[in-house]
């Protein structure tokens, strides 16, 4: 795209009395209010991009595009932002063509993550679409002499009371949609919607289903080569040795890339440059030092680091204290993304210009630290985003990117294609940072919780691009980039103190954030970052504490909630579950509740299940689960569901097996047989979602929703089975037998 | 060189007998179902159909498919026409990053091929060499069964077509 071309808001409103009216229009649907007096600010990322046409485009012949900042990434949200655009321009589902996040031709939404998708992208898209609607109406009415209020759109058209009819490809002009949103957008009746709250099929599933491209592992560049990266054996290896000689006589090898400590080879066929890898790694000695701590004593090496402590929560009122106290501590070790499909990347380096395709979740960050990595303008770096595998937050993607750029500039004018290998992927991804909780709370004469502390030990949860220290690529080279400072991620939405606060109501209440900045692991953000452990140790303290009190776990967590939308989901869970007070399971199984509402701003999700335990071996095994979710209003059920019965599987497959291990060297969870995750035979029998649907109300993030509710639930049900309460993560086979047998 | 059928296709390869299946599959016949997850045998994403059997192609030398029958998912539909499998898959909206889900289709379509009708256990036993990491599990056992049932009702077609 060229720079946009700013259109002075006077000309453009004395250039066409039809946008005039458009301006004025009503405001009785707006999703969002402001407060009297404050400048109304534009929905979701119209705050960022204001232009309609940033968002929406109408070609002459009628084509109708949607453009968004975010990456799809497998969470199906294509598929709905193309119903929501549909839903409001009034055309059918299939008129739209959805464009996904190019530094070429969308707008900077910063990252996919965060479950901010619907709420950023999804609602610009929602109030950019119904604000081009009303200025084609305007432009029709301006055409037909006729009054708005008379006209109505149908079909990709607007239709006059007597019939005459003009196309959206008619009525739009050169810069008809060159013009900035409102603050309020006349959104259609959610009573009326055709497309939006319905369950759509997702438009990417059958190329994935058919051997379609559909990946940037699939692309096929014509001249396209292939490379690979021999990483450094452990964290900060210095590169003492290689003679590449050998290597280069090797079938296929174009060339050996060194700089530094970063290390590669391209050769015409994939196979030829993974031979050539292996030839080159042997090759290659290198100097280690023995940095790591010690994994089986994560809590010391936490909370022995120095920390900057913030309280981030209080509430006193010393009328009330209590009389029975309890404390715990909870540990969650550090966990991988575990892609299925390893980190990759097309680069091309043409005429001084660097093009990468990428799975990264933020393409305008990403330049940004490759650029500066290359030492080049980001206007002459693009990245276009390609679906990868799954991702679950921040993996290899940016990595493998800044690789395949540094190795394409070697190799000016050829695609170079770059595939992480398995054992790559395991040891050099940034994992999910670990984490220590420790609580305390007391219960008052009425089984009320009186006081409540809550103080959680991590790193950062964000070591994401922006800056070139970030990639490994940067760090490597010989001129190498500076790791950035890790800073804590600010609240209200928080990294490690993410979801630390509790949406419970205690009389007296003091949360503390410990910000621990040395990374012993390379670290940086996972699916749910902090709130994954911290909903896992309130709502397993929240057990606790129920049992303390002698009071239902279910029912005393509503005697703490105020909330009425947490309230819902609690209630529909617990009913859709059948969950009953002293309800007895059958022998060897246990009930478990727990709820949280994300980030404490997001999407609201309660999940009762149901958890075998045998007590020979140790294994626990999740029955069935019981979910219910409240996201606002809903655009696609179905892609709902999906994500939540998402959200509670990996959640089981880290609680009950995941942790990273690795010596006083290296990682040495570097396959899927050093670090297990969930096979078939762990599948729960059933899992049951319940969606309670807001029409008319903000989106509310939903695709992280579930991870610390299902760790808690299970955890719960486990305590539930074997009366042993586990508090350290994973709730491995070994460690219920353990707890068993003691 | 060497003759290598795949998907009913004789194909001219002129790479090394020791490269895996998969990356015939991908770079010289330039097939995108199979895919590379981990080159040890142990995520399944790489999984094709031989002589009738589910094999993981990232382990599997060239050398060893002379005179045999290979078929990729390509081979078994189209999204026009797509097979039961992927018609199941598709119904069932049986993905989320999709990634995993090509070598499924195949172990599952394996499976079909030798037990038409098989129980949720044996559905379960066979896909465990198989990892899904986007936990779309679920919707995989039920697009597994749902395929059977196609598959049962098109060839209960099949056979009153042709009078049997």
């Amino acid at each position: 795209m060229n720079a946009p071309v700013i259109l002075d808001r006077r000309r453009v409103l004395q250039g066409g009395g039809a946008l005039i009216v458009s301006f004025s229009l009503g405001r009785a649907l707006a999703q969002e209010g402001s407060p009297a007096g404050a400048a109304p600010k534009r929905p979701g990322s119209l705050a960022v991009a204001p232009y309609l046409d940033s968002w929406l485009r109408i070609d002459a012949d009628g084509r109708i595009t949607a453009f968004t900042g975010k990456a799809e990434l497998g969470q199906g949200f294509k598929t709905a932002f193309q119903q929501i655009a549909a839903e409001q321009l009034d055309v059918p589902f299939e008129a739209i063509h959805v464009v996904t996040a190019d530094t070429q031709l969308t707008a900077n939404e910063g990252y996919t993550a965060g479950s901010h998708s619907m709420q950023d992208s999804g609602t610009a898209i929602l109030n950019a679409a119904a604000q081009v609607r009303e200025l084609l109406i305007a432009q029709a009415a301006g055409r037909l002499g006729l009054a708005a209020e008379n006209l109505r759109t149908e079909n990709g058209a607007v239709i006059a009371p007597d019939g005459r009819r003009l196309t959206y490809g008619e009525l739009v002009a050169a810069d008809l949609l060159h013009v900035q949103a409102q603050p309020q957008s006349k959104l259609k009746d959610p009573a009326s919607f055709k497309i939006m709250g319905h369950a759509v099929p997702r438009v990417d599933i059958p190329a994935k289903v058919t051997g379609g491209e559909a990946y940037v592992q699939d692309m096929r560049l014509s001249g396209m080569v292939h490379a690979r990266v021999v990483r450094p054996p452990s964290y900060g290896a210095q590169l003492v040795e290689c003679d590449s000689a050998a290597v280069e006589r090797l079938p296929g090898v174009l060339k050996v890339v060194r700089d530094g400590n970063f290390l590669a080879v391209i050769a015409n066929k994939e196979f030829q440059a993974i031979k050539a890898m292996n030839a080159l790694a042997a090759a290659a000695k290198w100097k280690e030092s023995q940095n790591l701590p010690k994994q089986d004593d994560l809590l010391n090496v936490l909370t022995g680091l120095p920390s900057q402590d913030s309280i981030i929560f209080e509430r006193s009122d010393p009328s009330v204290s209590g009389q029975k106290t309890l404390e715990a501590t909870y540990t969650r070790p550090y966990q991988s993304h575990g892609s299925i499909g390893p980190s990759c990347a097309v680069a091309h380096f043409v005429d001084d210009a660097m093009t990468v395709w990428t799975h990264t979740q933020g393409v305008y960050p990403d330049r940004q630290a490759i650029a500066e990595m290359l030492r080049m303008s980001p206007a002459s770096v693009r990245l276009i985003h390609v679906e990868g595998s799954g991702c679950y937050g921040h993996n290899g993607a940016d990595d493998v990117a800044a690789d395949a750029a540094l190795i394409a500039r070697a190799l000016p004018g050829r695609p170079v294609r770059v595939q992480w290998m398995r054992e790559q992927e395991h040891a050099w991804e940034p994992f999910g940072p670990a984490m220590v909780t420790k609580l305390k709370a007391s219960i008052d004469g009425g089984g009320r919780i009186a006081d409540w502390n809550f103080a959680v030990w991590s790193n950062t949860h964000s070591m994401r691009p922006g800056n070139a220290g970030t990639l490994l690529a940067a760090q490597h080279m010989a001129q190498a980039f500076a790791v950035p400072p890790p800073k804590p991620l600010p609240l209200p939405e928080g990294g490690g103190d993410r979801n630390a606060i509790p949406l419970y109501t205690f009389a007296n209440a003091r949360v503390v954030h410990h910000f621990i900045a040395a990374m012993p692991l390379r670290i940086s953000a996972m699916r749910g970052l902090g709130a994954y452990h911290n909903v896992f140790s309130i709502e397993s303290f929240m057990d606790e504490l129920a049992g303390l009190a002698g009071a239902d776990p279910v029912e005393f967590r509503l005697r703490h909630l105020e909330d009425p939308r947490g309230r819902d989901v609690v209630e529909k869970a617990a009913q859709e579950f059948g969950w009953k007070q002293d309800r007895k399971p059958p022998p060897g199984r246990g009930y478990g509740f727990a709820f949280a509402r994300y980030k404490n701003l997001a999407a609201y999700c309660a999940i009762a299940s149901e958890v075998e335990v045998n007590s020979e071996t140790g294994r626990a095994r999740l029955l069935r689960a019981v979910a219910a979710v409240d996201s606002g209003q809903v655009v696609n059920p179905d892609g709902l569901t999906n994500q939540i019965e998402g959200a509670i599987m990996q959640s089981m497959s880290w609680t009950l097996y995941e942790s990273v291990s690795f010596d006083d060297t290296r990682i040495t969870s570097i396959d899927w047989q050093t670090y297990p995750i969930l096979r078939f035979d762990a599948v729960p029998d059933r899992i049951d979602v319940h969606i309670i649907n807001r029409p008319g109300q903000p989106f509310l993030g939903s695709g992280e929703t579930g991870q610390g509710p299902a760790a808690a639930s299970i955890a719960n049900a486990i305590a539930h089975a074997t009366g042993k309460r586990l508090r350290d993560l994973p709730l491995t086979r070994k460690r219920i037998k353990d707890a068993i047998d003691a | 060189m060497m003759t290598l059928k795949v998907n009913g296709q004789d194909n001219q390869i002129d790479a090394d007998p020791d490269t895996p299946l998969l990356y015939v599959l991908r770079d010289d016949l330039k097939l995108n179902a199979a895919k590379f997850g981990c080159g040890l045998g142990q995520c399944g994403s790489c999984t094709v159909i031989v002589d009738g059997k589910a094999v993981l192609s990232c382990v599997t030398p060239l050398v060893l498919l002379k005179g045999k029958q290979v078929t990729t998912l390509e081979g078994l539909g189209t999204v026009s026409a797509p097979a039961p499998i992927q018609r199941a898959f598709m119904e069932e909206q049986a993905a989320q990053c999709g990634y995993c889900i090509a070598g499924m289709m195949m172990r599952a379509q394996a499976l079909l091929l030798r037990n038409p009708k098989p129980t949720d256990a044996e559905i379960r036993a066979e896909l465990q060499p198989n990892l899904c990491r986007c936990g779309t599990h679920m919707r995989i056992l039920r697009a597994v069964h749902r395929a059977a049932r196609l598959m049962d009702t098109a060839d209960a077609s099949a056979n009153a077509r042709s009078g049997q």
